[in-house]
């Protein structure tokens, strides 16, 4: 697998590990914001490789675990509606609402459909005209332009039985929510190397300069993460906050100008929820006025909500990178992948399901 | 596999038959189901035992045998490399051969859902025929039921097989010893990948095909040459490479310990695997098996093993430490448990 292989060379590997070994005098704790960096970390193993000066936190990157519950109650209130059809990625099904979940939903009879692609979503609609097709549209920036395309599709072909349900969240924002708690330990940002290829990377100078910390725009393979974590820690040893950009095979100053201009047609900047952070100003996009035919919250008149969360998980704490998933007292016992009590452990690129697939407690404390 | 028994006649026509699907009232017993089955069932897979036609086959069996018993309902039911016909019949079949037996006799039953085409139904009949020729196992009974529209996916089917142990097959999960290598026979996930390729709504182009095969023969010789230095065999079909090993930790109160590297794998089927996010160590097979082998005999096994399979591989080994748990050494050296799914593998997001 060309551009895979060479940045999971075992060889480039121990030497970066060298190299950090080399640069590191003092104890930094790095946050990784996205998921799937998480998921790469903890999947290598490359947690326990790491020197002891050098903390990984995990932060709040995972579209799914960060879906409040009232918005996976509004799809399931969706999908059980006999003239729906609800369509989803795979991972959001298994994610418990209040009562059940979209899975549950479907073995009582409701009409759940996997997709890899919204489109495919608009597809079914064409196919099944007498049915109301929903998707439901989570995601980070990444998913956003897709999402976007298939309103637009919708509307030029006017398919007038689909819509979305958005639930997009914005990484600015909830890295500037989290450095502004006045309790946080984080001192670097490696940032999601794929929000980043749509996005650029302008977003984060302002960041980087407000809150004098490094970021430094990564990729996903080993040899990507352990370059960002080398760049972030050369940083701080030097004393200077910059943003950096090691994923630069992929990411461009300036983002996806095409996928910028889609995603600027469809939606507007709102406020949103986080599960387990609360609300966040300005950090999610919905549908806007023009598209509002293509909205499922107002086709649908839906009602917000109240959430219901147990008040023993600290998903909050760990999704800030206070607190490791080791440190709940409701980790592996009341909460685990099949019954996951907070945002962290519902996805796999949730950092309290990545721990519980791929480590333990002994393997992080071997190092 | 002997090539001369894979040179089975397959292109036996459809008969003439009144009607081109399957209805309720071929599973009624009456004369429509007397029809399906005389000029498909029973034309196709003729043999003394089945030709008897009776409730049941009488069977020659003495000393220990094993029995075991799956059904199959795997949807798409035709697939690259196969079809539900053939993964009935090599399922079963490699089910007593994990047992460390060889299997003699497969029963087959039916469940269509009414509307399946004569043409799907004869190609699964070829396919089962096919397999069952090409493993030398015959078919002695079954049963044929139909149901309503709406309540199957087209067509179920369950198959058991029942066969003698082998004299010098000693298989058991409490055999398994620390220092024992596991060693796995060909490239894993290729029949989960398959099967994605051509589910609805996630058509990908693909030359992957599934897997699916009888292992009772590779087996065999295993037992001939090692005996008892074999310990344990399993076909890790549903869940995974993964989810049978660590089955085999916690059920045997050892640690197993894996190296990322030496496991075999096709390259496409991991650039699938990578594409869909899925862990290849998750995803079905038809045709792998893990073999728990003493340590003395290992390499012995392995080149048994490598005389059929050329990527046939010893993927890890039974430790003493961190009893119930297994252990992946990552391909870039970094160390991760490998536990089981809640549920289904499912893709993520992004």
């Amino acid at each position: 697998m060309k551009f895979l292989t060479e940045y999971r060379n075992a060889e480039l590997v121990k030497e970066l590990i060298h190299e950090i070994r080399l640069l590191v005098t003092r104890p930094w704790t790095v946050m990784e914001v996205c998921g799937g960096q998480t998921h790469s970390l903890v999947k290598n193993g490359i947690l326990q490789m790491l020197p002891k000066e050098v903390t990984m936190v995990h932060g709040p990157g995972c579209p799914v675990c960060v879906t409040p519950i009232s918005i996976i109650d509004e799809a399931i209130m969706l999908a059980t509606r006999p003239e729906v059809i609800l369509c989803s990625f795979g991972d959001m099904l298994r994610v418990p609402g209040s009562t059940s979940s979209l899975l549950e939903v479907k073995a009582h009879g409701g009409d759940v459909r996997m997709v890899y692609s919204p489109l495919e979503a608009v597809k079914l609609a064409i196919d099944n005209p007498t049915k109301e097709v929903v998707f439901f549209a989570v995601g980070f920036e990444t998913t956003a332009p897709a999402n976007a395309l298939s309103v637009i599709h919708a509307a030029k072909s006017k398919v007038n039985n689909y819509s979305i349900l958005a639930s997009h969240v914005l990484v600015p924002p909830a890295m500037e929510a989290i450095l502004s708690d006045p309790e946080t330990t984080v001192n670097a940002f490696l940032a999601a190397g794929h929000v980043c290829t749509i996005m650029g990377i302008d977003e984060y100078y302002p960041i980087a300069e407000k809150y004098k910390v490094p970021i430094v725009v990564t990729g996903f393979e080993p040899v990507d993460l352990l370059q960002g974590i080398y760049m972030a820690i050369r940083q701080l040893e030097r004393g200077v906050a910059m943003v950096e950009n090691q994923y630069a095979r992929v990411v461009q100053q300036e983002g996806n100008l095409l996928a910028k201009g889609t995603i600027d047609q469809v939606f507007d900047v709102s406020d949103r929820d986080w599960r387990g952070i609360g609300t966040i100003p300005s950090s999610g996009w919905e549908v806007n006025d023009r598209f509002r035919a293509y909205n499922a919250r107002i086709k649908f008149k839906l009602q917000p909500i109240e959430e219901r969360e147990n008040k023993s998980c600290i998903a909050g704490e760990i999704m800030k990178g206070k607190k490791k998933p080791f440190d709940c007292p409701l980790f592996g016992h009341a909460c685990n992948p099949e019954h996951p009590q907070g945002a962290p452990m519902v996805s796999s690129e949730g950092s309290c399901a990545a721990y519980y697939h791929y480590s333990n407690s002994n393997l992080v404390e071997e190092r | 596999m002997n090539p001369t028994q894979l040179s089975v006649q397959l292109n036996c026509p459809l008969p003439k038959l009144d009607f081109e699907v399957i209805t309720l009232g071929h599973g009624s017993g009456g004369l429509l189901t007397h029809r399906l089955l005389k000029a498909g069932v029973f034309t196709i897979l003729k043999n003394p035992l089945l030709n008897e036609q009776h409730d049941g086959a009488s069977l020659n069996l003495s000393g220990p045998v094993a029995f075991s018993t799956d059904s199959y309902v795997i949807s798409p039911i035709f697939f690259p490399g196969g079809n539900i016909g053939e993964l009935a019949v090599n399922g079963s079949i490699n089910d007593v051969a994990m047992c460390g037996a060889m299997p003699q006799y497969l029963s087959l039953a039916f469940i269509i859902e009414e509307g399946l085409t004569m043409n799907e139904f004869w190609e699964v009949l070829l396919g089962i025929k096919k397999a069952s020729e090409a493993a030398g196992v015959p078919i002695v009974t079954g049963d044929t039921k139909v149901v309503e529209r709406g309540k199957g996916d087209k067509l179920f089917i369950n198959t058991s097989g029942i066969g003698a142990i082998h004299p010098r097959a000693k298989i058991r999960i409490s055999q398994i010893q620390p220092g024992d290598k596991i060693l796995v026979n060909a490239p894993i996930a290729q029949h989960g990948v398959a099967i994605l390729s051509v589910r609805q709504g996630l058509e990908f182009e693909t030359s992957i095909t599934s897997d699916t095969r009888p292992l009772h023969m590779i087996v065999r010789k295993l037992l001939d040459e090692c005996g008892e230095a074999i310990h344990f065999l399993r076909d890790p079909t549903r869940g995974g490479v993964a989810t049978v090993l660590q089955e085999v930790a916690s059920q045997a109160g050892v640690g197993i310990e894996l190296v990322q590297s030496h496991i075999p794998m096709d390259e496409q089927v991991e650039g699938a695997c990578e594409m869909l996010g899925l862990d290849p160590l998750y995803v079905a097979n038809e045709g792998v098996f893990i073999s728990i082998v003493s340590p003395q005999f290992s390499e012995r096994a392995l080149q048994i093993l490598k005389t059929e399979f050329s990527t046939a591989a010893i993927i890890g080994e039974v430790i003493a430490g961190h009893p119930g748990q297994v252990v992946l050494k990552s391909k870039i050296g970094g160390r991760r448990v490998v536990t089981m799914l809640p549920g289904e593998q499912l893709p993520r997001i992004c």
